[in-house]
């Protein structure tokens, strides 16, 4: 399995080698997608955990089990209609219409609600105008 | 006797103000109503525009000398290579240059995500730059290192000089393979997944005089933001291809070599880009006045999208192997509607030119000639017409050293 999640560290978790257990003992594939430590080393890791579901669910137990706070991540795609040249070229990759193109006046709307994060429209906007947002509640508890 | 206007009578109506300025979108409906006759007495001037991906795009900047002086031989701003190989302190900053730090496709698709097109941009909207050249020091030039902090207003010259923008119709980019495409013209979706395309259509420059009658080298016109001019044709301008009944080509056809200064511009109309498997380049706002000096070049202008064709190319095999593959044309009020039939097949469309920046740039141009603020200049020399015998070479396969070339 593969699954996103946020990690919520403390300065004492964060000075011992998680990461390093998390591939070593559990066999996941942890790939870092944002992390922000603060200089009192408290601070979140948003990372992509992949591996057998067993294995999957003993890491999250042993992440908890230190203490970290783990949970789902909840990501938003942002769109800035400020960098959007209209281009149109993500509405026709977006399955849900949430990128949409008024065809009489080729202009591109984003609708937020319709969005189902598949993230097919990242990777096609020459301007980056789209982007995902990573949910992360304040800071370290 | 055909009805004539000379570019002097339009200017004197532009300086009382009394010119009657359409868009290329807008003459459509006058035409249908008034028929083109009557059109062309009334009409005196139809703006164009077009704002997309512009490769072949970049600008030169004089730097100024530094104390002791400098002879650069190579250049850098923030990071992107700008070519110096032709004086102490000029340089050339293309759009499609990448940094020399950049991971390209080592890790494929790459993300590009800073190019010259975004040095540009950024020097534009006066941001600071990150200058460093090295030399090899000379008695006259004696310095071997500028490393420091420039924006727009500290250099001499800052002019943009693109060789191939305006493209008169574009390909239509598919991809029959069964591997995603990451191409200058985009994702391309595996068994005709979607049909990518790039022109502005019934308000491109170059579709709406498609014989080079009112445009050609000294044309004032819309570029970046503030005014330009057409220098030259662009390079691999090819006029001499099939043509439909209205004389609109029915291939990548003809292109401008435009020239302006860029301390006047604006980063809204010349936008860095980033291709993510390709690499980097612009999007540059290009704008065209168009004078009505008789009917003829009136319906020109009035061209709509349903009768520009454009021809489907692959890009799996096609395109980049040269292989002929026919997969017939479509036009662009299909392309435009959000679905082409290609192959018997409906393939959802993927633009990559912005039709609603275009509208925003004949608009524009549109406003400043009737404010009186932009008046149109009748070109120096004509462009290479249609009936010009230039041949679309390739670079030819020879062998310097006696080596058959491996392919
Ligand atoms: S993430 Fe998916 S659903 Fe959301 S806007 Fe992008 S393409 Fe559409
Ligand atoms: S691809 Fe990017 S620039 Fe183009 S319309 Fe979509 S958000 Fe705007």
């Amino acid at each position: 399995m593969k699954d996103k999640v946020v990690c919520y560290f403390s300065a004492a978790q964060s000075e011992q080698p998680i990461i390093y257990r998390l591939v070593k003992n559990y066999d996941l594939i942890v790939n870092i997608l944002k992390a922000d430590i603060n200089p009192q080393k408290e601070g979140y890791l948003v990372t992509e955990l992949e591996g057998e579901r067993a294995k999957y669910e003993e890491g999250i137990s042993f992440l908890k089990s230190l203490g970290v706070i783990v949970e789902p991540l909840s990501e938003t795609v942002m769109w800035d209609e400020d960098t959007c040249i209209q281009c149109g070229a993500c509405a026709s990759f977006c399955p849900t219409e949430a990128l949409s193109i008024d065809r009489d006046s080729m202009e591109v709307s984003f609708d937020n609600s319709k969005c189902v994060i598949c993230e097919m429209c990242l990777e096609c906007c020459p301007t980056r105008a789209i982007r995902l947002h990573f949910e992360v509640q304040g800071a370290a508890r | 006797m055909a009805y004539e206007k000379t570019y002097e009578e339009i200017n004197a109506k532009i300086r009382r103000g009394e010119a009657v300025v359409v868009t290329a979108e807008e003459v459509i409906a006058i035409v249908a109503e008034k028929g083109v006759e009557k059109a062309a007495r009334e009409i005196d001037v139809v703006t164009t525009g077009t704002f997309g991906p512009m490769c072949s795009s970049g600008a030169f900047i004089n730097f100024g000398h530094s104390n002791p002086r400098i002879k650069m031989k190579k250049v850098w701003l923030n990071g992107v290579e700008a070519y110096s190989g032709i004086a102490a302190v000029d340089a050339y900053i293309g759009a499609a240059q990448l940094p020399e730090t950049d991971p390209e496709n080592k890790v494929f698709p790459g993300r590009f995500t800073y190019g010259g097109g975004h040095v540009i941009q950024d020097l534009v909207a006066g941001r600071e730059i990150r200058l460093e050249a090295v030399a090899y020091g000379t008695d006259c030039y004696p310095n071997k290192k500028v490393d420091t902090l420039i924006t727009i207003n500290d250099v001499n010259e800052a002019f943009l000089f693109n060789p191939r923008n305006g493209y008169q119709n574009y390909n239509c980019a598919v991809n029959l393979g069964d591997r995603t495409l990451y191409t200058y013209m985009g994702i391309l979706k595996p068994k005709l997944g979607n049909a990518s395309y790039s022109s502005a259509g019934q308000l491109s420059p170059l579709l709406n005089d498609p014989h080079y009658k009112t445009i050609g080298l000294g044309t004032k016109i819309f570029l970046g933001g503030g005014i330009g001019y057409v220098a030259w044709n662009g390079t691999q301008h090819h006029p001499n291809v099939e043509r439909g009944e209205n004389g609109v080509p029915r291939v990548p056809a003809g292109t401008l070599t435009v020239i302006g200064d860029l301390k006047q511009m604006d980063p809204n109309w010349l936008v860095g880009l980033s291709y993510v498997g390709y690499g980097a380049t612009m999007a540059v706002g290009l704008g065209i006045p168009i004078p009505i000096l008789n009917e003829e070049i009136l319906y020109y202008t009035a061209v709509k999208d349903e009768d520009i064709f454009c021809p489907v190319v692959d890009y799996a095999e096609g395109y980049p192997y040269k292989k002929p593959i026919d997969l017939g044309y479509v036009n662009y009020r299909d392309l435009k509607s959000g679905r082409v039939e290609i192959n018997g097949k409906m393939v959802v469309s993927t633009p990559q030119s912005s039709y609603p920046r275009a509208k925003k740039i004949a608009r524009t141009l549109q406003e400043w000639i009737k404010q009186g603020s932009f008046e149109l200049t009748q070109p120096v020399a004509q462009l290479p017409l249609a009936d010009a015998e230039i041949d679309f070479k390739s670079i030819p396969e020879r062998s310097p050293n006696g080596f058959t070339i491996n392919r």
